[in-house]
């Protein structure tokens, strides 16, 4: 069982090095969206500095989102979702591994962007641990919540608008707890709630949405 | 009761507009939800009729 | 214990013709109900001490924004029996009840902004309940809209199913983190309708209206699943039968 699980893993890792600019796009497109909000709000330090836990969030939530449209389109293209499916190996499992694959190149280095990105917007330096913690705990669940998603939009012709519509009301207590955090942090007050919290909701995203991906894929495929 | 005149009612005590623009939009969206139903049952018997009456054509 | 009624449930034509029985009398209930609670909360019920007349509004606000809750809660129920069960009838449901759910929130928004502005002072507040009631009409939309665009009906209802879960699952998540976001931006604003103790002359209407709305609810969704039933099922013999009568009177 946790041969396959790591097999995925290695597989989905050698799949997404060899198109690196598909890993690169929702990170040029973070730190694009980033850039705009000096350039639109005016570049005084404090204002930045009060609306960057939000600013910071919403950008992370949305390249997530982007880099999620396509995460089983050339799987089920190339008919592999099938074989998933009709595989003896429970369906969640294998879905995890993907995303989970999928994440720990997206995500993370969405992850490892972000304190520069904060810096650049004038957070502090104390804040920072709590910028990644956050980050950290929240990306999981911002990619398996996205998972359920793709795998109900896979097989439509236009699905990126639709996934945007059907996953981003699910993202809102991520977003309000891990800006939430930023906030504490930001204020000098202790942000520990929110993270466990938030790391409350990774455990429960990533034990319950594999089942709600593989249901959605069954009938995606059975389509 | 609780209005000593017609006209008080109407005027529910300077929150008026409020009072029945929110009953009145309400009513609207109310009726609309009970009259598509209505008016597509409609449309589609008379989809079928024309159905039939070509089938019996033939 | 003995299931065939539950099994009776998912045969489309004991359902028509079931409901084509209770519909007149639901309907009724419906009218009479919401014209009482209507006339009761407009005209009779005593007026707030400190909101006035604006108050009333509250007779259709919370009657709405009840249903919009428990539709969405139906959806999912719905959802698990068709999954599970395989039900027809439960896909049916599903998806004619979700249009209605959407227009109960938008009832339950635009009643909320519009009892805001005498109220708060603005047409739309960034209050704890009106903001998931906003949330709640989007994964109404989700839902709306994945049925639409999937144009295989069996999968469409398949996949709005399972979205009705995973939502339903998460809407606690969402109206606690919502509540506890509120709470940590705004000063506790005035509650509007968390009072103490409200007069019994006060909640008669409201229970009246909110009883009404659930009438209404169920006559608008019996409708809408009678003619979803004849569309679907328009192979089978006794719909063709039941067609050809409804032809032969409108005519």
């Amino acid at each position: 069982m946790s041969s396959v699980f790591t097999l995925l893993l290695a597989r989905e890792t050698r799949l997404l090095f060899r198109r690196p600019a598909e890993l690169a796009n929702p990170l040029v497109f973070f730190a694009i969206v980033i850039a705009l909000f000096p350039l639109a709000v005016g570049p005084e330090t404090q204002l930045l500095q009060t609306i960057s836990p939000g600013l910071v969030w919403v950008a992370a939530l949305l390249a997530v989102l982007l880099s999620l449209d396509g995460l089983f389109r050339s799987d089920f293209e190339d008919g592999s979702l099938e074989q998933w499916v009709v595989s003896p190996h429970p369906l969640a499992l294998l879905v995890l591994a993907k995303v989970l694959a999928h994440w720990a190149f997206s995500g993370l280095a969405l992850v490892l962007l972000a304190p520069l990105l904060g810096l650049m917007l004038g957070l502090p330096i104390g804040t920072i641990p709590v910028l990644l913690i956050s980050l950290l705990l929240g990306t999981p669940i911002l990619s398996l919540l996205g998972a359920v998603g793709a795998a109900l939009t896979v097989g439509l012709k236009r699905g990126g608008l639709l996934l945007a519509l059907l996953i981003l009301p699910l993202y809102i207590p991520v977003l309000i707890l891990g800006s939430g955090a930023l906030q504490a942090a930001l204020q000098g007050l202790p942000a520990v709630g929110h993270l466990l919290w938030l790391a409350s909701l990774t455990a429960l995203a990533v034990t319950l949405t594999p089942f709600a991906i593989a249901a959605g894929l069954k009938i995606s495929v059975g389509e | 009761m609780n209005f000593s005149s017609f006209a008080d009612f109407i005027a529910m005590g300077n929150h008026g507009v409020y009072v029945w623009t929110s009953y009145g939009i309400s009513l609207a969206v109310l009726i609309l939800n009970v009259v598509l139903p209505v008016l597509a049952r409609r449309r589609y018997l008379q989809d079928e009729a024309r159905r039939l009456r070509r089938e019996e054509s033939k | 214990m003995n299931w065939t009624w539950f099994h009776k449930l998912g045969s489309p034509k004991w359902f028509y013709e079931i409901s084509g029985r209770w519909l007149p009398w639901l309907a009724w209930a419906a009218v009479l109900l919401v014209s009482v609670g209507v006339i009761w909360g407009l005209a009779f019920a005593p007026e707030d001490y400190q909101q006035g007349n604006s108050f009333r509004i509250i007779y259709i606000h919370v009657p709405a924004a009840f249903l919009a809750q428990s539709i969405y809660v139906m959806l999912a129920l719905a959802g698990v029996v068709g999954l599970v069960w395989k039900m027809k009838l439960a896909d049916v449901a599903l998806q004619q009840a979700a249009p209605i759910g959407a227009w109960m929130t938008f009832i339950a928004l635009l009643t909320g902004a519009v009892w805001g502005k005498p109220t708060w002072g603005a047409w739309w507040v960034w209050d704890a309940r009106l903001t998931s009631m906003l949330i709640l009409l989007f994964l109404y939309f989700g839902i709306i809209a994945l049925g639409q665009a999937i144009s295989n009906r069996d999968s469409a209802s398949k996949a709005c199913a399972v979205l009705a879960i995973v939502g339903v699952v998460n809407i606690p998540i969402i109206k606690y983190s919502v509540e506890w976001w509120n709470t940590l931006h705004q000063p506790a604003t005035f509650k509007v309708t968390e009072k103490p103790a409200m007069p019994v002359e006060m909640w008669l209407p409201l229970l009246v209206m909110v009883i009404g709305f659930y009438c209404f609810f169920t006559v608008v969704l019996l409708m809408r699943m009678r003619l979803e039933v004849l569309r679907r099922e328009s192979r089978a013999s006794w719909v063709k039968n039941e067609v050809k009568a409804l032809v032969g009177n409108n005519s």
